[in-house]
């Protein structure tokens, strides 16, 4: 029954995706319109626009054509920290319904702010996103990301409601809690961090439940980047399949673009987020196809309007067409930022290339973190690996053994000589679900 | 026979053995033997308790991560060659001691030995074909 559903779900669109289908010349018209409008907009009321504009000897009239834009200065999050708290808001706060903030791990968080309209494009474009995952009223959907001053959690709460699903609002954390809602509800999709979903797949195991037995069909998974392996180890252990949803606070939050079933790219609702790739030394557009920063600008935000904001993910714009017919162009997944290369003692790091030896010694994606120290002039890097207890063994000799395995593999496929400490679990520090990677206690 | 040994991964650093011992404390439970086997950055705890389950429930809820296996408790006279007996009867049989520790029991002038085998039933076979009883799991909590 479930699967033919899901077949008349694929023939006939989700009546909020319609926009996904504009057409080209009508998408561009909009945009461009759109894109005057948010222009004026943040040059009538957030004075460091202006003051930018100006400095350049340009005005919102000065936009005849959607090319006209990369003229227009960029934005980035330390323009956000600067003009801390409300600096950037082209709404009165009495039009402001919602704030949100970043979990801010360096110094003052991001504050981002949203007006009726806006909270109700964030809904329509998260409706875009699970109606394109194939989920649809009827599905019982979990949602783990926290709920709080992060955008995940209330974000793809409303969207979850809006696409009008039964949402069992977890919140993060409490695995087996977690685990036991899943099972006992009958859950349908899960929304949360990969890699969180990843300690659900182990946690459960210890449970002794089969994710693969559940009616959980669907996981859509962002916040944090990940990676082509970990979507075959997430598929192949629960049974599920696996989307990547992309979204950022400085922008509206999760639902910026989503995977649909095709799972070729993530489609960008360019009707309210006009995507741009440019180098991130030059900051010169790149045509579609090329790799480099991805720089988005808010077309319909009220509240907040974001010009050219620098996101620092690496990635590609996809401009041929889908298969799945939505004319929105896509992003190539983003497996890394341009500012998370590490450099050291002279060669290029990914975390990326960390969790892949993980995975392939383990099995499965333990917490790790990366700790960059100089000593004596030389850069030592340590990657610190919890111990499951699927790793852990009472014979010293098994756990020295998987010691040496990891750090054989990490050895091999970062090139460098690595130092692997084994951990208790728990015991890497977690913010929101999301696992912070690396610690650079590297000074100069 | 088997009796279950709970094991507890701990980094080597001050104040990490205290945390999971200070938790059975609080909750009544007795730690009948421990024994830490350590490398330079880690160690195992290997502990036999008396409410094993509970212990086990514990600590996985206080994020510990544990494990069960099942030993072998063997009471010997508290004497010179009281252990030799005892390997004497695994001696040429192939049966191989994965680890094993001893403790003295205070009530009498025996010792303890616990042994982790990689077979556990083979090896109460021979040692009971020697005319040697591994201790039950009540036998050994109240002795």
């Amino acid at each position: 029954m479930m699967n033919s559903v899901l077949e008349i779900g694929a023939a006939t669109h989700h009546p909020a995706s319609e926009p996904d289908y504009t057409p080209i010349g009508e998408l561009r018209a909009m945009q461009l319109q759109r894109l005057r409008a948010v222009v004026t907009r943040a040059w009538q009321h957030v004075a460091l626009f202006r003051s930018r504009l100006e400095g350049r000897g340009l005005s919102p009239a000065d936009i005849g054509s959607l090319d006209d834009i990369a003229s227009l200065p960029f934005t980035t999050k330390a323009d956000l920290r600067d003009t801390y708290p409300y600096g950037l808001f082209a709404s009165p706060m009495k039009d402001i319904v919602r704030l949100h903030a970043s979990s801010g791990t360096t110094g003052k968080p991001i504050v981002v702010a949203y007006t009726q309209e806006d909270i109700a494009v964030w809904t329509s474009v998260l409706v875009r996103c699970f109606a394109g995952c194939g989920l649809h009223r009827g599905d019982i959907m979990q949602i783990a990301y926290g709920y709080g001053l992060f955008t995940g959690g209330l974000g793809a709460h409303y969207g979850a409601e809006g696409l009008g699903a039964t949402v069992v609002p977890a919140s993060g954390g409490h695995a087996d809690r977690q685990i036991m809602l899943m099972k006992d509800f009958g859950v349908t999709a899960m929304c949360c961090t990969p890699t969180y979903f990843l300690h659900l797949i182990d946690r459960a195991a210890e449970m002794g439940i089969d994710l693969r037995e559940l009616p959980l069909r669907a996981g859509i998974f962002g916040a944090e980047p990940w990676t082509q392996s970990m979507r075959q180890h997430i598929e192949k252990m629960s049974g599920i399949e696996a989307f990547d949803i992309y979204g950022l606070s400085e922008i509206i939050g999760p639902g910026v673009g989503c995977e649909c079933r095709q799972h070729e790219g993530l489609h960008i609702f360019e009707d309210h987020f006009y995507p741009e790739i440019v180098d991130p030394e030059t900051g010169q557009v790149l045509p579609d196809g090329c790799e480099g920063e991805l720089v988005l600008t808010t077309l319909s935000k009220q509240a907040m309007p974001m010009i050219r904001y620098r996101t620092r993910d690496i990635t590609r714009l996809l401009a041929e067409p889908c298969a799945c017919g939505r004319t929105l162009r896509r992003i190539a997944r983003i497996g890394r930022r341009s500012d998370d290369m590490l450099i050291v003692r002279g060669v290029n790091v990914f975390p990326s290339q960390i969790e892949t030896a993980l995975l392939q010694t383990e099995g499965t994606l333990p917490h790790y973190q990366i700790i960059l120290t100089r000593v004596q002039g030389l850069d030592q890097l340590e990657v610190q690996v919890e111990v499951t207890p699927h790793m852990f063994n009472d014979k010293i000799g098994a756990l020295q053994e998987l010691h040496n395995k990891l750090q054989s593999s990490l050895d091999r496929v970062l090139g460098i000589r690595v130092r692997v400490a084994l951990v208790e679990a728990h015991t890497i520090e977690r913010s929101e679900g999301k696992a912070k990677r690396v610690i650079d206690r590297r000074t100069s | 026979m088997k009796i279950q040994q709970l094991s507890i991964f701990a980094e080597n650093k001050p104040g990490h053995i205290a945390a999971p011992v200070r938790l059975l404390a609080q909750e009544g439970i007795d730690i009948r033997s421990l024994y830490l086997a350590d490398t330079q950055q880690y160690g195992i705890l290997r502990m036999i308790v008396s409410d094993w389950q509970k212990a086990a429930a514990l600590l996985e809820a206080h994020e510990f991560v544990v494990k069960v296996t099942e030993v072998l408790a063997v009471e010997v006279a508290d004497r010179p060659g009281g252990l030799t007996d005892i390997l004497d009867a695994l001696d040429g049989t192939g049966i191989n001691i994965e680890y094993m520790y001893a403790f003295p029991n205070l009530c009498g002038n025996q010792a303890i030995l616990i042994f982790r085998f990689a077979d556990p039933d083979a090896a109460i076979a021979l040692l009971q074909a020697a005319g040697i009883n591994p201790l039950a799991s009540n036998e050994l909590l109240k002795s």
